[in-house]
Protein backbone atom coordinates (compact mmCIF):
# COMPACT_ATOMS: atom_id res chain seq x y z
CA UNK A 1 0.00 0.00 0.00
CA UNK A 2 1.00 4.06 -0.67
CA UNK A 3 -0.21 6.58 1.50
CA UNK A 4 0.05 10.18 0.73
CA UNK A 5 0.48 12.51 4.41
CA UNK A 6 1.88 15.45 6.03
CA UNK A 7 4.97 14.13 8.00
CA UNK A 8 6.14 16.89 10.84
CA UNK A 9 9.87 17.33 11.78
CA UNK A 10 10.60 16.08 15.16
CA UNK A 11 14.55 16.22 14.63
CA UNK A 12 16.69 17.34 11.72
CA UNK A 13 20.26 17.42 12.22
CA UNK A 14 23.83 16.74 10.54
CA UNK A 15 25.82 13.79 11.31
CA UNK A 16 28.87 15.20 9.45
CA UNK A 17 29.34 18.06 6.98
CA UNK A 18 27.46 15.99 3.94
CA UNK A 19 25.17 13.49 5.88
CA UNK A 20 21.78 14.48 7.20
CA UNK A 21 19.55 12.46 9.83
CA UNK A 22 15.81 13.28 9.78
CA UNK A 23 13.21 11.96 12.22
CA UNK A 24 9.34 12.57 10.99
CA UNK A 25 6.42 12.06 13.21
CA UNK A 26 3.22 10.46 10.92
CA UNK A 27 1.47 7.74 9.78
CA UNK A 28 3.82 4.54 8.80
CA UNK A 29 0.70 1.81 8.94
CA UNK A 30 1.40 0.94 5.72
CA UNK A 31 5.66 0.28 5.61
CA UNK A 32 5.75 -3.52 5.52
CA UNK A 33 9.48 -4.10 4.99
CA UNK A 34 12.38 -2.28 5.52
CA UNK A 35 14.32 -0.63 2.31
CA UNK A 36 10.90 1.11 1.46
CA UNK A 37 11.24 4.53 0.54
CA UNK A 38 9.81 7.71 0.49
CA UNK A 39 9.01 10.37 -2.32
CA UNK A 40 9.24 13.74 -0.63
CA UNK A 41 7.56 17.08 -2.02
CA UNK A 42 10.31 19.90 -1.40
CA UNK A 43 8.96 23.50 -1.10
CA UNK A 44 9.78 25.20 -3.95
CA UNK A 45 10.67 21.98 -6.19
CA UNK A 46 8.51 20.40 -8.85
CA UNK A 47 9.68 16.61 -8.45
CA UNK A 48 9.60 14.97 -5.01
CA UNK A 49 12.89 13.27 -3.96
CA UNK A 50 12.96 9.80 -3.25
CA UNK A 51 14.55 9.42 0.01
CA UNK A 52 15.22 5.66 1.90
CA UNK A 53 13.92 5.05 4.61
CA UNK A 54 16.47 3.92 7.77
CA UNK A 55 14.44 2.83 10.12
CA UNK A 56 10.54 3.23 10.93
CA UNK A 57 8.73 2.61 14.08
CA UNK A 58 4.71 3.41 15.15
CA UNK A 59 4.46 6.67 14.03
CA UNK A 60 7.88 7.46 13.60
CA UNK A 61 10.41 7.29 10.61
CA UNK A 62 13.73 8.10 10.10
CA UNK A 63 15.74 9.41 6.82
CA UNK A 64 19.22 9.64 6.95
CA UNK A 65 20.12 11.75 4.04
CA UNK A 66 23.09 12.97 2.05
CA UNK A 67 22.79 16.94 0.70
CA UNK A 68 23.69 16.27 -2.99
CA UNK A 69 21.63 18.91 -4.80
CA UNK A 70 18.84 21.59 -4.01
CA UNK A 71 16.42 19.51 -3.27
CA UNK A 72 18.11 17.66 -0.31
CA UNK A 73 19.87 20.97 0.66
CA UNK A 74 16.14 22.51 1.25
CA UNK A 75 15.28 19.48 3.20
CA UNK A 76 18.77 20.10 5.51
CA UNK A 77 17.47 22.94 6.21
CA UNK A 78 14.26 22.63 7.55
CA UNK A 79 13.07 23.15 11.27
CA UNK A 80 11.36 21.17 14.03
CA UNK A 81 7.93 21.37 13.91
CA UNK A 82 7.84 21.82 9.40
CA UNK A 83 5.84 19.47 7.91
CA UNK A 84 6.69 17.64 5.04
CA UNK A 85 4.22 16.08 2.58
CA UNK A 86 5.38 12.75 1.75
CA UNK A 87 4.37 9.33 0.02
CA UNK A 88 5.03 6.78 1.99
CA UNK A 89 5.56 2.85 1.70
CA UNK A 90 6.85 2.70 -1.68
CA UNK A 91 9.06 0.07 -3.01
CA UNK A 92 9.52 -3.32 -2.26
CA UNK A 93 12.26 -3.26 0.49
CA UNK A 94 14.28 -6.37 1.81
CA UNK A 95 13.19 -9.92 1.58
CA UNK A 96 13.74 -10.85 5.08
CA UNK A 97 12.42 -14.40 4.82
CA UNK A 98 15.12 -15.49 3.32
CA UNK A 99 16.83 -19.04 4.05
CA UNK A 100 19.90 -17.71 6.09
CA UNK A 101 21.47 -17.29 9.87
CA UNK A 102 24.43 -15.02 8.98
CA UNK A 103 23.53 -12.41 6.54
CA UNK A 104 25.86 -9.93 5.46
CA UNK A 105 24.61 -6.31 5.26
CA UNK A 106 26.68 -4.13 3.51
CA UNK A 107 26.32 -0.20 2.89
CA UNK A 108 28.04 2.29 0.69
CA UNK A 109 28.08 5.80 2.00
CA UNK A 110 24.59 7.10 2.35
CA UNK A 111 23.87 3.61 1.06
CA UNK A 112 24.36 2.21 4.61
CA UNK A 113 20.47 4.12 5.75
CA UNK A 114 18.56 1.48 4.61
CA UNK A 115 20.48 -1.07 6.37
CA UNK A 116 19.52 -0.09 9.91
CA UNK A 117 16.08 -0.87 9.95
CA UNK A 118 17.17 -4.21 8.19
CA UNK A 119 19.67 -4.93 10.92
CA UNK A 120 16.96 -5.18 13.43
CA UNK A 121 14.20 -6.92 11.23
CA UNK A 122 16.90 -9.46 10.74
CA UNK A 123 17.86 -9.86 14.75
CA UNK A 124 14.11 -9.77 15.81
CA UNK A 125 13.75 -12.90 13.46
CA UNK A 126 16.28 -14.50 15.16
CA UNK A 127 19.21 -14.60 12.44
CA UNK A 128 22.45 -12.74 13.61
CA UNK A 129 23.26 -9.76 10.61
CA UNK A 130 27.26 -8.88 10.21
CA UNK A 131 27.28 -5.10 8.97
CA UNK A 132 30.23 -3.72 7.04
CA UNK A 133 30.19 0.07 6.26
CA UNK A 134 32.15 1.92 3.19
CA UNK A 135 33.39 5.32 2.85
CA UNK A 136 35.57 7.30 0.78
CA UNK A 137 36.96 9.07 4.09
CA UNK A 138 36.88 9.25 7.45
CA UNK A 139 34.86 12.49 7.28
CA UNK A 140 32.20 10.73 5.25
CA UNK A 141 31.92 7.79 8.05
CA UNK A 142 28.07 7.40 9.23
CA UNK A 143 26.03 4.95 11.59
CA UNK A 144 28.84 2.71 12.97
CA UNK A 145 27.83 3.69 16.04
CA UNK A 146 23.77 2.84 15.74
CA UNK A 147 24.54 -0.49 14.63
CA UNK A 148 27.05 -1.41 17.21
CA UNK A 149 24.67 -0.19 20.07
CA UNK A 150 22.31 -2.91 18.72
CA UNK A 151 25.17 -5.50 19.45
CA UNK A 152 26.00 -6.23 15.33
CA UNK A 153 29.30 -6.83 14.53
CA UNK A 154 30.36 -3.95 12.26
CA UNK A 155 33.40 -3.67 10.34
CA UNK A 156 34.25 0.33 8.39
CA UNK A 157 36.30 0.32 5.31
CA UNK A 158 37.45 4.04 3.93
CA UNK A 159 39.12 4.62 0.77
CA UNK A 160 41.81 6.97 1.97
CA UNK A 161 42.26 4.05 4.93
CA UNK A 162 41.17 7.18 7.43
CA UNK A 163 39.31 4.73 9.35
CA UNK A 164 39.17 1.46 9.65
CA UNK A 165 39.96 -1.32 6.85
CA UNK A 166 41.42 0.62 4.22
CA UNK A 167 39.72 -0.05 0.95
CA UNK A 168 36.16 -1.23 -0.18
CA UNK A 169 33.53 -3.35 2.20
CA UNK A 170 35.13 -6.39 0.03
CA UNK A 171 38.58 -5.56 1.35
CA UNK A 172 36.53 -6.06 5.10
CA UNK A 173 34.66 -9.10 4.38
CA UNK A 174 37.56 -11.56 5.34
CA UNK A 175 38.20 -9.96 8.74
CA UNK A 176 34.56 -10.99 9.98
CA UNK A 177 34.14 -13.10 12.47
CA UNK A 178 32.36 -15.75 10.43
CA UNK A 179 31.45 -16.43 7.02
CA UNK A 180 28.20 -14.57 5.77
CA UNK A 181 25.68 -16.97 3.91
CA UNK A 182 23.50 -14.07 2.28
CA UNK A 183 24.10 -10.42 1.35
CA UNK A 184 22.51 -7.44 1.81
CA UNK A 185 23.78 -4.18 -0.33
CA UNK A 186 23.16 -0.88 -1.03
CA UNK A 187 25.25 1.56 -2.01
CA UNK A 188 27.24 2.78 -5.46
CA UNK A 189 26.58 0.29 -8.34
CA UNK A 190 30.35 -0.67 -8.54
CA UNK A 191 30.16 -1.58 -4.90
CA UNK A 192 27.33 -3.49 -5.66
CA UNK A 193 28.44 -5.02 -9.39
CA UNK A 194 31.74 -5.97 -6.78
CA UNK A 195 29.43 -7.96 -4.74
CA UNK A 196 26.95 -9.69 -6.89
CA UNK A 197 29.56 -10.96 -9.13
CA UNK A 198 32.25 -11.74 -6.94
CA UNK A 199 30.79 -13.11 -3.71
CA UNK A 200 29.45 -16.79 -4.20
CA UNK A 201 26.34 -16.52 -1.84
CA UNK A 202 23.07 -14.91 -3.16
CA UNK A 203 22.24 -11.85 -2.35
CA UNK A 204 20.22 -8.80 -3.30
CA UNK A 205 21.31 -4.97 -3.61
CA UNK A 206 18.79 -1.77 -3.33
CA UNK A 207 19.13 0.63 -6.38
CA UNK A 208 18.81 4.35 -6.64
CA UNK A 209 17.64 6.34 -9.85
CA UNK A 210 16.16 9.57 -10.77
CA UNK A 211 12.92 8.94 -10.38
CA UNK A 212 9.55 10.56 -11.70
CA UNK A 213 6.22 9.59 -9.55
CA UNK A 214 7.65 6.89 -7.02
CA UNK A 215 4.93 4.42 -7.71
CA UNK A 216 4.94 3.08 -10.83
CA UNK A 217 3.18 5.46 -13.19
CA UNK A 218 5.73 7.28 -15.37
CA UNK A 219 8.15 4.40 -15.79
CA UNK A 220 11.02 7.14 -15.54
CA UNK A 221 13.26 4.78 -13.44
CA UNK A 222 12.74 1.65 -15.18
CA UNK A 223 15.51 -1.15 -15.66
CA UNK A 224 16.16 -4.00 -17.58
CA UNK A 225 16.61 -6.96 -16.06
CA UNK A 226 16.79 -10.72 -16.72
CA UNK A 227 12.69 -10.73 -15.93
CA UNK A 228 12.03 -7.93 -18.47
CA UNK A 229 11.85 -4.21 -17.64
CA UNK A 230 11.69 -2.83 -13.98
CA UNK A 231 10.41 -0.02 -12.16
CA UNK A 232 13.49 0.98 -9.86
CA UNK A 233 10.28 2.36 -7.68
CA UNK A 234 7.70 0.03 -8.00
CA UNK A 235 9.51 -3.39 -8.35
CA UNK A 236 12.17 -2.23 -6.63
CA UNK A 237 14.22 -1.12 -5.09
CA UNK A 238 15.96 -4.18 -4.46
CA UNK A 239 16.69 -6.67 -6.51
CA UNK A 240 17.91 -10.41 -6.18
CA UNK A 241 21.18 -10.11 -8.18
CA UNK A 242 20.90 -12.96 -10.54
CA UNK A 243 17.73 -10.57 -11.78
CA UNK A 244 20.35 -8.26 -12.54
CA UNK A 245 22.64 -7.72 -15.54
CA UNK A 246 25.56 -6.72 -14.82
CA UNK A 247 27.57 -5.98 -18.03
CA UNK B 1 -36.45 25.93 -5.57
CA UNK B 2 -33.95 23.28 -5.05
CA UNK B 3 -31.35 23.52 -2.58
CA UNK B 4 -27.99 22.31 -2.66
CA UNK B 5 -28.29 21.12 -5.85
CA UNK B 6 -25.18 19.57 -7.18
CA UNK B 7 -23.94 20.77 -9.85
CA UNK B 8 -23.80 18.88 -13.22
CA UNK B 9 -20.30 17.52 -14.16
CA UNK B 10 -21.31 15.75 -17.46
CA UNK B 11 -19.58 16.41 -20.75
CA UNK B 12 -20.11 14.83 -23.89
CA UNK B 13 -17.19 13.73 -26.64
CA UNK B 14 -19.25 13.18 -29.68
CA UNK B 15 -21.31 10.40 -28.75
CA UNK B 16 -19.51 9.16 -25.90
CA UNK B 17 -20.65 11.13 -21.76
CA UNK B 18 -18.40 11.34 -19.42
CA UNK B 19 -19.28 12.01 -15.75
CA UNK B 20 -17.03 14.19 -15.38
CA UNK B 21 -13.97 16.02 -17.50
CA UNK B 22 -10.97 14.78 -15.75
CA UNK B 23 -8.75 12.62 -17.89
CA UNK B 24 -5.65 11.28 -16.83
CA UNK B 25 -3.27 11.92 -19.43
CA UNK B 26 -1.44 8.91 -21.59
CA UNK B 27 2.29 8.80 -19.38
CA UNK B 28 1.27 9.68 -16.39
CA UNK B 29 -1.06 6.92 -14.72
CA UNK B 30 0.43 3.44 -16.35
CA UNK B 31 -2.81 1.84 -16.98
CA UNK B 32 -4.52 2.69 -14.07
CA UNK B 33 -4.07 0.35 -11.36
CA UNK B 34 -0.96 1.63 -9.96
CA UNK B 35 -3.09 4.31 -8.72
CA UNK B 36 -5.41 2.46 -7.09
CA UNK B 37 -3.37 2.26 -3.67
CA UNK B 38 -4.20 6.06 -3.58
CA UNK B 39 -7.92 6.02 -4.19
CA UNK B 40 -11.17 4.22 -6.44
CA UNK B 41 -10.05 5.71 -10.07
CA UNK B 42 -13.79 5.00 -10.98
CA UNK B 43 -14.35 8.89 -9.89
CA UNK B 44 -12.57 9.92 -13.29
CA UNK B 45 -14.09 11.11 -16.34
CA UNK B 46 -11.43 8.50 -18.39
CA UNK B 47 -8.73 7.91 -18.89
CA UNK B 48 -5.95 7.78 -21.21
CA UNK B 49 -3.66 4.82 -21.01
CA UNK B 50 0.34 4.39 -21.27
CA UNK B 51 0.95 5.10 -25.10
CA UNK B 52 1.63 1.97 -26.64
CA UNK B 53 3.48 0.37 -29.87
CA UNK B 54 3.14 -2.71 -32.11
CA UNK B 55 6.16 -4.34 -30.88
CA UNK B 56 7.04 -4.07 -26.98
CA UNK B 57 9.74 -0.96 -26.38
CA UNK B 58 12.61 -0.30 -23.84
CA UNK B 59 12.30 3.19 -24.13
CA UNK B 60 15.13 5.36 -23.87
CA UNK B 61 18.30 4.94 -21.12
CA UNK B 62 18.14 6.66 -17.42
CA UNK B 63 17.87 9.35 -15.89
CA UNK B 64 14.61 9.90 -18.30
CA UNK B 65 13.48 12.90 -15.78
CA UNK B 66 14.75 16.40 -15.25
CA UNK B 67 13.66 19.17 -12.98
CA UNK B 68 12.53 22.34 -14.34
CA UNK B 69 10.88 25.62 -12.89
CA UNK B 70 7.29 24.71 -12.88
CA UNK B 71 7.32 21.62 -14.62
CA UNK B 72 9.49 18.73 -15.27
CA UNK B 73 11.52 16.99 -18.75
CA UNK B 74 10.89 13.13 -19.69
CA UNK B 75 12.13 11.15 -22.01
CA UNK B 76 11.15 8.17 -21.41
CA UNK B 77 11.00 7.13 -25.25
CA UNK B 78 7.44 5.17 -25.48
CA UNK B 79 8.37 2.43 -23.46
CA UNK B 80 5.28 -0.37 -22.89
CA UNK B 81 5.25 -3.70 -23.43
CA UNK B 82 3.55 -3.82 -26.89
CA UNK B 83 -0.14 -3.60 -28.01
CA UNK B 84 -0.63 -7.54 -27.79
CA UNK B 85 0.46 -7.65 -24.25
CA UNK B 86 -1.58 -4.13 -23.54
CA UNK B 87 -4.19 -6.23 -24.61
CA UNK B 88 -4.01 -9.37 -23.12
CA UNK B 89 -2.82 -8.17 -19.66
CA UNK B 90 -2.99 -4.82 -19.30
CA UNK B 91 -6.60 -4.01 -20.07
CA UNK B 92 -7.74 -7.06 -17.93
CA UNK B 93 -6.08 -5.45 -15.04
CA UNK B 94 -7.32 -1.94 -16.22
CA UNK B 95 -10.68 -3.31 -16.28
CA UNK B 96 -11.01 -5.24 -12.73
CA UNK B 97 -10.38 -1.93 -10.65
CA UNK B 98 -11.83 0.18 -13.23
CA UNK B 99 -15.58 0.41 -15.61
CA UNK B 100 -15.31 3.75 -16.92
CA UNK B 101 -14.06 4.83 -20.61
CA UNK B 102 -11.12 4.13 -21.62
CA UNK B 103 -9.15 5.91 -24.20
CA UNK B 104 -6.12 4.31 -26.00
CA UNK B 105 -3.65 6.05 -26.50
CA UNK B 106 -1.36 4.89 -29.79
CA UNK B 107 1.83 5.38 -31.19
CA UNK B 108 3.68 4.35 -33.99
CA UNK B 109 6.71 4.87 -36.17
CA UNK B 110 4.55 4.00 -39.61
CA UNK B 111 1.51 4.34 -41.06
CA UNK B 112 1.41 0.15 -40.98
CA UNK B 113 2.15 0.13 -37.39
CA UNK B 114 -0.23 3.08 -36.58
CA UNK B 115 -2.99 1.14 -38.44
CA UNK B 116 -2.04 -2.65 -36.88
CA UNK B 117 -2.11 -1.43 -33.70
CA UNK B 118 -5.25 0.34 -34.06
CA UNK B 119 -7.05 -2.59 -35.98
CA UNK B 120 -6.02 -4.36 -32.64
CA UNK B 121 -7.53 -2.43 -29.93
CA UNK B 122 -10.38 -1.74 -31.92
CA UNK B 123 -13.89 -2.91 -30.75
CA UNK B 124 -11.88 -3.63 -27.46
CA UNK B 125 -14.52 -3.48 -23.98
CA UNK B 126 -14.30 0.10 -22.51
CA UNK B 127 -12.16 1.39 -25.12
CA UNK B 128 -14.19 4.69 -26.32
CA UNK B 129 -11.28 6.36 -28.23
CA UNK B 130 -8.39 5.97 -30.09
CA UNK B 131 -5.47 8.62 -29.04
CA UNK B 132 -3.28 8.89 -31.74
CA UNK B 133 0.45 9.86 -30.36
CA UNK B 134 1.89 11.78 -33.74
CA UNK B 135 4.53 13.03 -32.21
CA UNK B 136 6.90 10.03 -32.67
CA UNK B 137 9.72 10.38 -36.01
CA UNK B 138 8.20 8.89 -39.24
CA UNK B 139 10.90 6.00 -40.02
CA UNK B 140 10.04 6.16 -43.79
CA UNK B 141 9.95 10.00 -43.63
CA UNK B 142 12.83 11.05 -42.79
CA UNK B 143 13.01 11.28 -39.06
CA UNK B 144 10.33 13.83 -38.98
CA UNK B 145 7.72 13.61 -37.07
CA UNK B 146 4.30 12.78 -37.90
CA UNK B 147 2.36 15.48 -36.41
CA UNK B 148 4.56 18.32 -38.16
CA UNK B 149 2.77 17.90 -41.12
CA UNK B 150 -0.36 18.25 -42.39
CA UNK B 151 0.16 16.05 -45.22
CA UNK B 152 1.20 13.09 -42.53
CA UNK B 153 -1.89 13.37 -40.21
CA UNK B 154 -4.16 13.68 -42.69
CA UNK B 155 -2.67 10.55 -44.21
CA UNK B 156 -2.16 8.70 -40.58
CA UNK B 157 -5.79 9.69 -39.89
CA UNK B 158 -7.53 8.39 -43.18
CA UNK B 159 -5.17 5.11 -42.81
CA UNK B 160 -6.54 4.78 -39.43
CA UNK B 161 -10.34 5.07 -39.98
CA UNK B 162 -10.02 2.86 -42.91
CA UNK B 163 -9.39 -0.06 -40.17
CA UNK B 164 -10.84 0.87 -36.79
CA UNK B 165 -14.59 1.80 -36.06
CA UNK B 166 -13.39 3.45 -32.47
CA UNK B 167 -13.74 7.44 -32.49
CA UNK B 168 -10.50 8.27 -33.34
CA UNK B 169 -8.47 11.32 -31.66
CA UNK B 170 -5.65 13.06 -32.74
CA UNK B 171 -3.43 14.11 -29.96
CA UNK B 172 -0.99 17.31 -31.65
CA UNK B 173 2.51 18.22 -31.00
CA UNK B 174 2.86 21.96 -29.90
CA UNK B 175 6.36 21.88 -31.68
CA UNK B 176 5.12 23.17 -34.96
CA UNK B 177 4.46 26.54 -36.50
CA UNK B 178 0.53 26.62 -37.08
CA UNK B 179 -1.01 23.44 -34.95
CA UNK B 180 -4.31 25.16 -36.65
CA UNK B 181 -3.55 23.91 -39.86
CA UNK B 182 -2.40 20.70 -38.52
CA UNK B 183 -5.84 20.36 -36.55
CA UNK B 184 -7.71 21.52 -39.93
CA UNK B 185 -5.96 18.71 -41.86
CA UNK B 186 -6.57 16.41 -39.12
CA UNK B 187 -10.20 17.30 -39.22
CA UNK B 188 -10.82 17.12 -42.94
CA UNK B 189 -9.38 13.39 -42.83
CA UNK B 190 -11.90 11.75 -40.61
CA UNK B 191 -10.96 12.76 -37.05
CA UNK B 192 -13.17 12.32 -34.72
CA UNK B 193 -11.71 14.63 -32.16
CA UNK B 194 -8.67 16.46 -31.23
CA UNK B 195 -6.44 16.21 -28.25
CA UNK B 196 -3.73 18.94 -27.33
CA UNK B 197 -1.20 20.15 -26.68
CA UNK B 198 1.66 17.21 -26.07
CA UNK B 199 4.68 18.40 -24.48
CA UNK B 200 6.91 20.64 -25.39
CA UNK B 201 10.47 20.06 -26.79
CA UNK B 202 12.75 20.87 -24.21
CA UNK B 203 16.45 20.63 -22.46
CA UNK B 204 18.69 20.99 -19.09
CA UNK B 205 22.47 21.05 -18.65
CA UNK B 206 23.42 19.88 -15.52
CA UNK B 207 26.09 22.83 -15.07
CA UNK B 208 28.51 20.69 -12.43
CA UNK B 209 28.97 17.92 -14.76
CA UNK B 210 28.91 19.71 -17.90
CA UNK B 211 25.78 17.03 -19.27
CA UNK B 212 22.36 16.91 -20.21
CA UNK B 213 20.36 16.24 -17.41
CA UNK B 214 18.33 13.22 -19.21
CA UNK B 215 20.61 10.79 -21.34
CA UNK B 216 18.39 11.31 -24.28
CA UNK B 217 19.78 14.89 -24.40
CA UNK B 218 16.41 16.65 -25.29
CA UNK B 219 13.09 15.68 -23.69
CA UNK B 220 9.07 16.59 -23.53
CA UNK B 221 8.37 19.56 -21.17
CA UNK B 222 5.45 19.52 -19.22
CA UNK B 223 4.05 20.72 -16.07
CA UNK B 224 2.59 24.43 -14.66
CA UNK B 225 4.48 26.13 -16.69
CA UNK B 226 3.05 25.13 -20.61
CA UNK B 227 -0.78 26.16 -19.10
CA UNK B 228 -0.36 29.43 -21.10
CA UNK B 229 0.70 28.00 -24.02
CA UNK B 230 -1.46 24.88 -23.97
CA UNK B 231 -4.61 27.18 -23.31
CA UNK B 232 -3.32 29.29 -26.23
CA UNK B 233 -2.87 26.38 -28.72
CA UNK B 234 -6.44 25.21 -27.84
CA UNK B 235 -8.11 28.64 -28.10
CA UNK B 236 -6.94 28.85 -31.71
CA UNK B 237 -8.07 25.31 -32.73
CA UNK B 238 -11.25 25.35 -31.01
CA UNK B 239 -11.97 28.54 -33.62
CA UNK B 240 -11.53 26.87 -36.26
CA UNK B 241 -12.70 22.98 -35.54
CA UNK B 242 -15.63 21.62 -35.38
CA UNK B 243 -15.06 18.40 -33.92
CA UNK B 244 -14.53 18.14 -30.00
CA UNK B 245 -10.93 19.19 -28.68
CA UNK B 246 -9.75 17.93 -25.32
CA UNK B 247 -7.19 20.63 -23.82
CA UNK B 248 -4.03 18.87 -22.17
CA UNK B 249 -1.09 20.60 -20.31
CA UNK B 250 -0.24 21.81 -17.25
CA UNK B 251 -3.77 21.40 -15.51
CA UNK B 252 -3.59 21.46 -11.76
CA UNK B 253 -6.77 22.54 -10.18
CA UNK B 254 -10.46 23.17 -10.88
CA UNK B 255 -10.20 26.95 -11.84
CA UNK B 256 -7.77 25.45 -14.98
CA UNK B 257 -9.93 22.63 -16.21
CA UNK B 258 -12.85 25.56 -16.19
CA UNK B 259 -10.53 28.22 -17.91
CA UNK B 260 -9.29 25.22 -20.43
CA UNK B 261 -13.41 24.41 -21.39
CA UNK B 262 -13.68 28.36 -21.52
CA UNK B 263 -11.10 28.01 -24.08
CA UNK B 264 -12.96 25.66 -25.98
CA UNK B 265 -12.00 22.71 -25.09
CA UNK B 266 -15.07 19.58 -24.21
CA UNK B 267 -13.32 17.92 -21.21
CA UNK B 268 -9.62 18.14 -19.83
CA UNK B 269 -6.34 15.82 -19.46
CA UNK B 270 -4.31 16.18 -16.55
CA UNK B 271 -0.69 14.91 -16.93
CA UNK B 272 2.55 15.85 -14.90
CA UNK B 273 0.08 16.91 -12.18
CA UNK B 274 -0.59 13.17 -11.40
CA UNK B 275 3.15 12.30 -11.02
CA UNK B 276 3.63 15.21 -8.44
CA UNK B 277 0.10 14.31 -6.30
CA UNK B 278 -0.74 10.88 -7.37
CA UNK B 279 -4.30 12.47 -6.14
CA UNK B 280 -4.65 15.21 -8.18
CA UNK B 281 -7.79 14.38 -10.73
CA UNK B 282 -9.81 13.40 -7.58
CA UNK B 283 -8.81 16.32 -6.03
CA UNK B 284 -9.79 18.40 -8.60
CA UNK B 285 -12.99 16.54 -9.01
CA UNK B 286 -13.59 17.12 -6.00
CA UNK B 287 -12.94 21.01 -5.73
CA UNK B 288 -14.94 21.34 -9.42
CA UNK B 289 -18.93 21.94 -7.50
CA UNK B 290 -17.34 24.62 -4.99
CA UNK B 291 -15.15 26.51 -8.17
CA UNK B 292 -17.97 26.37 -10.58
CA UNK B 293 -20.80 27.41 -7.61
CA UNK B 294 -17.80 30.64 -7.42
CA UNK B 295 -17.97 31.28 -10.92
CA UNK B 296 -21.80 31.08 -10.63
CA UNK B 297 -21.51 27.88 -13.25
CA UNK B 298 -24.38 25.57 -13.45
CA UNK B 299 -23.13 23.01 -16.38
CA UNK B 300 -19.71 22.08 -17.82
CA UNK B 301 -20.84 22.08 -21.50
CA UNK B 302 -20.95 25.07 -23.39
CA UNK B 303 -18.20 27.23 -21.26
CA UNK B 304 -16.64 28.07 -24.31
CA UNK B 305 -16.31 31.99 -24.79
CA UNK B 306 -16.87 33.97 -27.84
Amino acid sequence: MNLQGKYKVIENRALNSRSMLMRLAGDTSVFSAPGQFVNVAVPGLTLRRPISVADYSDGELTLIYDIVGRGTKIMSEAREGFSFDLLTGLGNGFDTDVDSSHPLLLGGGVGCAPLLGLAKRLMEAGKHPAVVLGFNSSDRVIMPEMFRELGFETLVATVDGSVGVRGFVTDAIPLLSSAPDYFYACGPMPMLRALSTGLDIPGEVSLEARMGCGFGACVCCSLETTKGAKRICLEGPVFKKDELIWK
Amino acid sequence: MEINRTPDLSVRLGDLSLRNPVIPASGCFGYGYVMTPFYDINCLGAISFKGTTLNPRFGNPLPRVAECEAGIINSVGLQNPGIDAVISDELPRMRAVYSGPIIANISGFSIDEYTECCRRIDGEKQVEIIELNVSCPNVHGGGMSFGTSCESVAEVVRAVKAVAKTPLYVKLSPNVTDIVSIARAAEEAGADGLCLINTLLGMRIDTRTRRPVVANTMGGFSGRAIFPVALRMVWQVCREVSIPVIGCGGVESAADVIEMMMAGASAVEVGTANIINPCACRDIIAELPAKMDELGINSLSDLKIK
